[in-house]
């Protein structure tokens, strides 16, 4: 095998940052921001399930500009992880995999997470579902 | 394991590198930087400046790096052999991208050319890799006919032209290693995931309406590691110099994985 001394040759330093990249790239953070902002959602139902002054706590936090950011950075990423889950799915069932087909794909997963962002962004903001 | 930065030995970008001006008088000068690694100096690898005159030069990178080697610096240490695309001998990271240094053309690069070993690899010498993991890898996968029946006794052992058709394409594979050192997932786990050349190979063994070992092939890839650390980036893909589609080749032995539990 290769002697220890010898250097490892440069990886992310210059490899070409394209949608294959950003794609897998991103379903891992919104994966990890998911996971983590669950756990907000799970103490907000705590709080809710602790009574009216434990949940006042918890509703001034998320009717602030803070909160409602908070709230609308998880729905996009929320958005973006169903939307390239479901692209997945596709490339498993051996749909999608040719280079242009993935070029297509990659495209409509970031329209479609931006798409359904500003909706939810707008539903939240207009007051149709008040947190 | 998942290391975003380099080690110690292997950073570059401020180690200070020699620069090779065009001569003068060049009117079209393209600027190449090169790493260069020389395991005799003792020191770090390093990027080098070559201004070259793309009047006097040849149409591909390999060209560039012909020229250099022949006028300007002959220490340049590169693999090359056919420079029609058929060897993969001049695999390289070249402009941000895996591909043959032979059938890259200088004019596709914009700006400066940046031209790199094949990432996440044990340098040899300037472009030159260690390879020896991936051909091993390539070894494992047993990329050879196995039979158990005999051969009939009057003739070779034929298939029908469907059958030919779907190994095609994996038997075009060059073995330049473009495919797997573009991979992320290779990159971090290249001791345990066989990356998508060597399983672009055995793919080609699997569907073979000749093989008979296809149970044992799959047996051998059914592992956290060995298959199933591709997440379907889809790299290899755009990598491959030959047009081939590893990706596609990982998704069918995954789905075969599946349908022969029923």
């Amino acid at each position: 095998m290769s002697d220890a001394s010898r250097p490892l040759s440069p990886h992310l330093q210059v490899y070409r940052f394209t949608y294959t990249m950003a794609t897998s790239i991103f379903h891992r953070a919104t994966g990890l921001a998911l996971a983590a902002g669950f756990l907000g959602l799970v103490a907000t139902l705590i709080a809710l399930a602790d009574g009216p002054q434990a949940y006042a706590v918890a509703y001034e936090l998320l009717k602030g500009v803070v909160g409602k950011l908070a709230l609308i950075g998880l729905l996009t990423a929320f958005w973006y992880h169903t939307f390239a889950g479901l692209r997945h799915l596709a490339f498993d069932a051996g749909y999608g995999l040719d280079k242009r087909a993935a070029r297509r794909s990659a495209t409509w997963l970031f329209a479609a997470t931006a798409l359904a962002a500003l909706l939810s962004a707008y539903c939240l903001l207009a007051g149709g579902a008040r947190p | 394991m998942v290391a975003l930065t380099l080690p110690e030995n292997s950073r570059y970008k401020d180690m200070p590198g020699r620069v090779h001006k065009a001569p003068a008088g060049a009117r079209r000068v393209k600027t190449f930087r090169i790493y260069r690694f020389d395991p005799s100096s003792g020191e770090r690898p390093r990027l080098d400046t070559f201004e070259i005159d793309l009047d006097a030069c040849g149409p591909m990178v390999l060209d560039a790096l012909l020229k250099i080697k022949n006028e300007v610096d002959s220490t340049l240490t590169f693999r090359r052999s056919c420079r029609e695309g058929i060897c993969g001998s001049c695999a390289m990271n070249i402009d941000g991208k895996n591909g043959l240094a032979c059938t890259t053309a200088i004019g596709d690069c914009k700006g400066d050319v940046g031209i790199f070993p094949l990432p996440h690899m044990p340098v040899i010498k300037d472009l030159i890799p260690d390879l020896t993991n991936f051909y091993a890898q390539y070894a494992s996968v047993k990329p050879w006919l196995q039979t158990r029946t005999p051969a009939p006794p009057d003739r070779e052992r034929l298939q029908s032209k469907e059958d030919q058709e779907k190994i095609d394409g994996p038997s075009a594979c060059i073995l330049c290693a473009c495919c797997s050192t573009s991979c992320p997932s290779y990159w971090w786990n290249s001791d345990r995931y066989l990356g998508p050349a060597a399983l672009l190979a055995s793919y080609r063994w699997i569907v073979d309406s000749r093989d008979e070992a296809t149970g044992e092939r799959l047996d051998m890839l059914e592992d956290p590691f060995r298959l199933y650390r591709c997440h379907t980036i889809m790299n290899c893909t755009e990598a491959c110099p030959k047009d081939l589609n590893p990706a596609r080749a990982i998704a069918d032995i995954k789905r075969l994985m599946v349908e022969r539990r029923h």
